[in-house]
């Protein structure tokens, strides 16, 4: 964590810029985006990501030259009260360089892609308003160098998913999924400010660099460093959609393609991932936490992947596969298996958003159509994207060598070493996306084609603003996995991921002690079986949808209680409804028309008409008849005298 | 002499608007709130924050019984004048575009409860602090009972007789601190530090925190709120909740926390606990308000709540977000029941049911009341997530179990703005066909505009006010647990 002053120079102007393009573009577009023909506002979007990635390009290179350290860079003063002092400052290291890196690369492809996808949109401009603000929040996410800087980005990337997943604000159901991914994310958001609490509190400081080398001071599973991870982790289920909170995710594809494979797969939903992994320090001082990631991102995993079986919306499908991998990622955090987290994040980035903007452009040809019962046939008809697809569907069912099966290997080789009871499951829920994945695939692009006349007339390949991202990122979900090759595979330090981020571990002492060490021949053998369990499945796929045909249940056909459950999605919305938002309304009215109106009201009126009725018997007295007066005079006497004489 | 031009300005210029007629006393009204804002600029220009009470002029009143005109501005009455002076010029230029009846009597009370609010701020005597207090009742009484909605009546004859009844026992209260001073005095500086035994200190917090109870108003002495801010025309809610509140709040500042130490210290948990209840009770029934002035309402009575919570919970940050918060909501109440007039104005009514598609046909409108929201909602960058921030990190250091519980403002302000915003705003207009909404009229984009400035400018920047009050809320503390 050394403050290098050259690099600090050299990149204080690079840092400024890198997330205040991007804030430009906002304010152009949503300022002027009225008079701005659509053409030349959606390139100077794009343009704002892709300058940001050429800067992110050298800082990374730097680093991996070992010519850059790990720099902070202080722009001004923003909350400072006493010794609370929250400067609005930049912390770049390896780890923010690699998410710089992602947030701006696959953020300037979808960008592209958008110019294409939403072409014909009345709110074109608008929508590049709102990408361009959702990169700079992004980018301050990841660049925040105290919790609350992050907390500015965790905060604004919750806005800007607001405003896109209800960007068709003319339909209140779209507007539903807005208000409660926010409200959800708020939830989570609530954890996270508690946790910065405890933090200033314990550590007298927010920043990174004066917090993180004070943990040392601390054992392990003490109390207030478990309460500041779970509350982290609180933060982190919100905005990555693990168990409770993940059900805004799902309801999330309201918005336009481009913004699922953005916000909702690539970048937004890893937020949670960056916190932990940012605080591993903290993170490994407190097994106790570490076990509930556990436990809940396998949850997560293995329900996600199991709602994915039996959904027919082609981006409900990929949502639920991204709830589950979001899971996977988290498996990997619980085992302190920080690194192999952000390979999964980064390969996932590389092959979800290549599988959402290809379910566009599946949408785009089928004229809007989502639902995959109604696909069928596509591959000759678009085969860019059919090709492209298939490349996405390999890279998450874990097959080598694309992105996938590295970064999944590496998270199911550290489950074995922890327990293999939990790689037996984990491995369990990679089959079940094998499955679903091949499912979808095999639905949408063979057998017979199941649309309308009117859509079949109209299928086409998407123009080149849209297959170019498909095509890179097709090239990164074959190839990004060779970022990570393990050393049974590829020899030592052949896991290049490992050593480029190592010094963000560098002062984890614990981490040292933990990192797996599996048998090579073991791990060869995990390797050999998963890869089996996965073609396995994608077999069964291919036996039931191709070979035999089977369609998916029309929504009207009974089906078995299993079915039912999963179809339902396990009822979670339903049991929300019922055991939150009900009571919640239900609650607010009785407060009013019950608390509010009767009695505390009720009590105040109350005293106001003793008052009045009080006064109202009172002045029956004055009737105005001095006779009454002289008798109420001469008892009052006598009443006195009597007393006195008495007492 | 310039605090005493403060108060005068707008005393003169209420005088001089009755004899303007129509529109045109609105923009003498205008351009003397301006001044006002003007003067308040050239004061916070000169304004050392380190040097403590400044601008001061005390001569003798009564001397008879003590009383002085004493005047004066410290860190805390700066925020509070500031405040009132932002909030002058934008709820005059509300009305710009609306017809109001007798507007030149209706603008001088405005002036003339700008007058007594300033005056509040920056009296340093018990006794010239009462009397504008009791000042400020009379332009809003007349003002809600003139131009208020048509359940007015009793509902501003409530709101009347619940707070004077408050202000007598206020009264009681400063005639025992007179009792107890030194040498039979109602000056700041001599009711200070006097060292009153812990019962005396008690009833004597009883007595003035009553009255700063139901100003504010606090939980359980609220009821009066959530109507007159509804039936009080929008100046008159703008003046009660943006400015008038904030009376409560700076007088909990500047005459108990340093006046009774021992008696806050002795009730601080008790104040949290109804403060934190206020905020969950409020932001709980404003979820299923129809009235979207009454749903504001509660809002922001949950608000102060927060604000209220962190008063009592003895710590800078908690003291400083109050400080930053009073501002802050006095700025985005106004915007909020500046937007439900617009609607009002446009559709007729408030109700929330029934309306929406607004987004598609008033963008402007729709755009700046969503930035007013977000400012409410306390996004970061926003003017409400400073203020929030500091209140809840000070109140967790009183107790996180305290903080975690007021904190659930964070979730529910999300559910019922959002809620509220796009039943109101977003999608289609299905009710009836002819269904217009024209969009922002000049005035209007102006008010908003910047009011919506002011949002994200203090949301990015608050450093400059931060600084400004620091060295007083210091010194304040300092005397607490001296």
């Amino acid at each position: 964590m050394t403050n290098s002053i050259d690099v600090v120079g050299k990149y204080a102007t690079f840092m400024m810029l890198i997330p205040m393009l991007p804030f430009l573009g906002f304010i152009i577009n949503g300022l002027f985006g009225k008079s701005l023909p659509k053409t030349l506002a959606g390139a100077l979007s794009t343009v704002a990501v892709f300058i940001p990635f050429c800067l992110a390009v050298s800082i990374f290179l730097d680093f991996q030259s070992g010519a850059a350290k790990a720099f902070t860079i202080e722009f001004f003063q923003w909350i400072s009260v006493g010794s609370l002092k929250i400067p609005m400052e930049f912390y770049t290291d390896q780890l923010s360089s690699l998410f710089m890196l992602i947030i701006t690369g696959v953020g300037s492809l979808i960008h592209l892609y958008s110019m294409g996808y939403m072409h014909d949109d009345e709110g074109h401009n608008r929508f590049f308003a709102y990408l361009n603000l959702f990169i700079f929040f992004m980018l301050i996410l990841v660049l925040g160098g105290n919790y609350l800087i992050t907390f500015i980005g965790w905060e604004g990337v919750g806005l800007c998913s607001y405003l896109l997943i209800g960007f068709w604000y003319k339909n209140q159901e779209y507007n539903d999924a807005a208000k409660k991914a926010f409200v959800m994310n708020r939830i989570g958001d609530l954890g996270f400010l508690l946790a910065i609490f405890l933090i200033f509190q314990t550590f007298g400081s927010i920043s990174f660099t004066e917090l993180f080398p004070q943990a040392g001071k601390f054992g392990m599973n003490e109390g207030i460093i478990v309460a500041i991870t779970m509350l982290l982790f609180v933060g982190a289920t919100g905005k990555s959609a693990q168990l409770p909170l993940f059900t805004w995710l799902p309801d999330a594809m309201a918005g336009p393609t481009p913004v699922s494979a953005l916000i909702h797969a690539a970048t937004m939903v890893t937020a949670g991932i960056y916190l932990i992994v940012r605080s591993n320090i903290l993170f490994s001082l407190a097994p106790d936490t570490q076990d509930v990631i556990l436990i809940v991102g396998l949850a997560t995993a293995i329900i996600g992947a199991l709602i994915g079986l039996r959904q027919n919306d082609i981006k409900k499908v990929l949502a639920y596969s991204t709830v589950s991998q979001l899971g996977y990622m988290f498996i990997a955090l619980g085992l302190g298996a920080y690194e192999a987290a952000f390979f999964h994040v980064m390969t996932h980035a590389f092959f979800k958003a290549l599988l959402f903007l290809g379910a566009g452009s599946v949408i785009h040809a089928m004229s809007g159509e989502q639902d995959i019962r109604n696909m069928g046939g596509l591959f000759k008809k678009i085969p860019v994207t059919a090709w492209t697809f298939l490349i996405g569907t390999i890279a998450i069912s874990g097959i080598p060598p694309l992105a996938g099966f590295f970064s999944k290997d590496e998270i199911l080789a550290n489950a074995f070493a922890h327990n293999p009871l939990i790689w037996g499951l984990a491995l369990g829920g990679s089959m079940l996306t094998a499955f679903y994945m091949f499912r979808l695939f095999f639905l949408t692009f063979f057998g017979e084609f199941r649309g309308s006349e009117h859509q079949k007339s109209h299928l086409h390949e998407s123009p080149l603003t849209i297959t170019i991202p498909l095509m890179v990122l097709a090239v990164l979900s074959i190839i990004g996995g060779f970022a990570g090759v393990p050393e049974v595979l590829g020899g030592e330090n052949s896991n290049w991921l490992a050593s480029f981020l190592s010094p963000v571990f560098a002062d984890n002492e614990i981490l040292e002690h933990a990192a797996h060490h599996l048998d090579h021949n073991l791990e060869i053998m995990l390797m050999c079986i998963s890869v089996a369990a996965a073609v396995v499945m994608i077999t069964i796929a291919y036996v039931t949808y191709i070979s035999k045909g089977s369609l998916p249940a029309k929504d009207t056909e009974e089906q078995g209680f299993f079915a039912k459950l999963i179809a339902n999605k396990f009822y979670f919305d339903e049991l929300y409804n019922a055991i939150i938002v009900k009571p919640v309304m239900a609650l607010s009215s009785a407060l009013y028309n019950f608390v509010e109106v009767y009695i505390i009201d009720g009590f105040v009126n109350l005293l106001g008409k003793t008052t009045v009725t009080g006064s109202r018997v009172l002045r029956l007295a004055q009737t105005g008849n001095i006779g009454f007066y002289f008798f109420a005079i001469t008892i009052s006497i006598l009443v006195i005298i009597l007393i006195n004489t008495i007492f | 002499m310039l605090t005493s031009s403060l108060i005068l300005i707008p005393l003169i210029g209420a005088v001089l608007g009755l004899f303007a007629k129509g529109n045109s006393s609105k923009i003498v009204a205008l351009l003397v709130a301006l001044v006002n804002l003007g003067l308040t600029a050239a004061i916070m220009a000169k304004f050392n924050p380190e040097a403590g009470i400044q601008f001061e002029q005390n001569c003798s009143w009564i001397p008879s019984l003590g009383v002085n005109y004493h005047v004066g501005i410290d860190g805390i009455s700066l925020i509070m004048v500031l405040l009132a002076n932002i909030a002058g010029p934008l709820i005059i230029l509300s009305q710009f575009n609306r017809d109001i009846e007798r507007a030149h009597i209706y603008n001088a009370l405005i002036l003339f409860m700008q007058a007594a609010m300033i005056g509040v701020f920056v009296s340093f005597d018990g006794f010239l602090y009462y009397i504008f207090w009791e000042l400020a009742l009379i332009p809003i009484f007349f003002i809600m009972l003139g131009w208020g909605g048509p359940n007015r009546q009793p509902v501003t004859l409530k709101f009347f007789i619940y707070t004077l009844a408050g202000s007598l026992f206020m009264l009681v209260g400063f005639i025992l601190l007179y009792f107890n001073s030194a040498n039979g005095s109602f000056d700041y500086a001599n009711l200070i530090g006097l060292n009153m035994d812990l019962n005396m200190q008690l009833i004597i917090f009883g007595l003035l925190f009553i009255a700063f109870a139901i100003k504010m108003p606090m939980f359980p002495f609220h009821s009066w709120q959530p109507g007159a801010y509804t039936e009080a025309p929008t100046q008159g809610t703008m003046l009660l909740s943006g400015v008038m509140l904030k009376m409560g709040i700076y007088s909990v500042f500047r005459w108990i926390l340093p006046v009774v130490p021992d008696a806050v210290a002795q009730l601080s948990t008790l104040m949290i606990s109804l403060s934190v209840a206020g905020i969950i009770y409020g932001s709980w029934i404003a979820i299923k308000q129809k009235d979207i002035k009454t749903l504001f309402a509660f809002a922001s009575f949950a608000h102060v709540g927060l604000i209220a919570a962190g008063l009592f919970s003895n710590n800078a940050n908690a003291l400083q977000g109050a400080l930053m918060q009073s501002l802050v909501h006095g700025i985005n109440a106004i915007g909020l029941f500046y937007c439900a007039d617009i609607i009002q104005n446009r559709l007729g009514d408030r109700n929330v049911d029934g309306k929406g598609g607004i987004r598609l046909v008033a963008p402007v409108f729709a755009t700046l009341f969503a930035i007013v929201m977000l400012g409410t909602v306390a996004l970061p960058l926003t003017n409400g997530f400073v203020g929030e921030f500091l209140l809840l990190i000070g109140i967790a250091d009183y107790s996180i179990a305290a903080s975690a519980v007021a904190g659930l403002t964070v979730i529910f302000c999300a559910v019922y703005m959002l809620r509220s915003y796009q039943m109101v705003v977003l999608g289609e207009n299905t009710k009836s066909v002819s269904f217009t909404f024209p969009d922002l009229l000049l005035s209007e984009k102006i008010v908003l505009g910047i009011i919506a400035l002011l949002v994200i400018f203090l949301g990015v920047h608050p450093y400059p006010i931060l600084k400004m009050t620091e060295p007083a809320v210091l010194q304040l503390l300092q005397l607490i647990n001296a």
